[in-house]
């Protein structure tokens, strides 16, 4: 198949959208809010069919830091999904997770990385973790669909327990590249 | 097209008046020095920055307290940083929130440059299209007392452009200290669980 690797092959088997709907649940995540990729359609899905979530579909990413720290005055938890291409769009927005200490979990869909056929990811995707870490951000990556529950759990646990920004880079190695190939 | 008129200190003086338990978020410049001079409140959250955010706080708190009334009080200039709110907002439709949009027509902050308002630009329009479930422009002070009303009792998402003058107003600043001002809004609202929640 071009533009699949065989660790696309292998993570396929393991249902790691899944694994990660069950971290935010366990972690109790409330809000979830989202600018769509294609590699989080199914997390989206097991969020959109949740009755006790509310999902918050966003017009740029930013809205979702914001919607973040206004979840957390109120009392509940709110995590922040995009693909990297969004993360340049959110750098000022961040002043609110460091400078009033507002607990933050993004979870970020990797473009631009491995075997990418869009140059005009590749710019931005290059630039994320670096983006991520000057605007005070911890990153974790998650490279093995085996490991999602524990490393969402433990970027949850970063932030709403250790009050800090973090986000997991999911590898797009582990996503399965896109390629025009593969669609209808 | 008519100059803008309004009071914005008495138009956010006759909205804080007597809040009871109103969630507030002011957004940057104007308006977070408006909503102090009507009174510095613990259950006010006044940005220093992040422009563009103040719906979407307003938004997220909505959410996350459905019994209880959030008021987003900003600016036109941030106003139109955040628009694409606007939309997201329409979507979720939240019954308890109202934006009140102090509209000057000017960048109050930078040197009272004019933003889009000045140019016919219709931010109430915008929210109606966007699914508010009403949205208007306010001229007049006849239509405080029913703004009032609809903040505290009108069924949400509600969004209401206020005309105001441009004018200089003395600085009455809230605390810029954000770890602060989330510590005491969480901790008036939730009380002992706002250290373990």
């Amino acid at each position: 198949m071009p533009g699949k690797t065989s660790n696309a092959r292998s993570t396929a088997a393991i249902d790691w959208p899944a694994a990660i709907y069950r971290a935010l649940k366990s972690q109790r995540v409330r809000q979830v809010s989202y600018v769509p990729d294609a590699g989080h359609k199914r997390l989206i899905d097991l969020c959109h069919a949740d009755r006790d979530m509310a999902v918050v579909p966003l017009t740029t990413e930013e809205e979702g830091i914001g919607l973040a720290a206004g979840a957390w005055l109120g009392g509940e938890r709110a995590t922040l999904l995009m693909q990297s291409s969004g993360v340049g769009n959110c750098i000022n927005t961040l002043t609110l997770a460091s400078n009033c200490g507002f607990p933050l979990l993004i979870v970020v869909t990797m473009r631009g990385e491995w075997g990418e056929f869009n140059p005009w990811q590749i710019p931005m995707g290059q630039t994320t973790p670096d983006v991520l870490r000057l605007s005070g951000v911890r990153t974790l990556r998650l490279e093995r669909a085996e490991d999602a529950l524990a490393t969402v759990t433990a970027a949850a646990r970063l932030a709403f327990e250790g009050y800090a920004a973090a986000a997991v880079l999911i590898g797009q190695r582990m996503i399965g590249t896109k390629t025009f190939e593969d669609k209808p | 097209m008519t100059a803008p008129q309004l009071d914005r200190r008495k138009i956010v003086r006759a909205l804080l008046d007597r809040r009871g338990g109103l969630l507030v978020v002011a957004g940057l410049g104007s308006a977070a020095w408006d909503c102090t001079a009507a009174g510095d409140d613990p259950l006010t959250f006044p940005l220093w920055g992040a422009m563009g955010s103040a719906c979407m706080m307003g938004l997220g708190l909505a959410l996350a307290q459905p019994a209880r009334r959030v008021l987003v009080v900003t600016g036109d200039g941030e106003m139109l940083m955040g628009m694409g709110s606007l939309a997201t907002i329409g979507s979720q439709r939240p019954r308890n929130l109202a934006v009140v949009v102090l509209d000057n027509e000017r960048y109050g902050e930078t040197g009272m440059q004019e933003t889009h308002t000045a140019h016919g630009v219709d931010l109430a329009a915008v929210a109606r299209a966007c699914g508010f479930a009403d949205a208007r422009i306010v001229r007049s002070n006849s239509e405080i007392a029913p703004l009032r009303a609809a903040v505290y009792r009108g069924r949400g998402p509600l969004f209401f452009q206020v005309k105001v003058r441009p004018e200089t107003l003395p600085l009455v600043l809230p605390p810029r200290d954000g770890a602060h001002l989330k510590h005491r809004f969480r901790e008036a609202l939730l009380g002992k669980k706002a250290a373990t929640a």
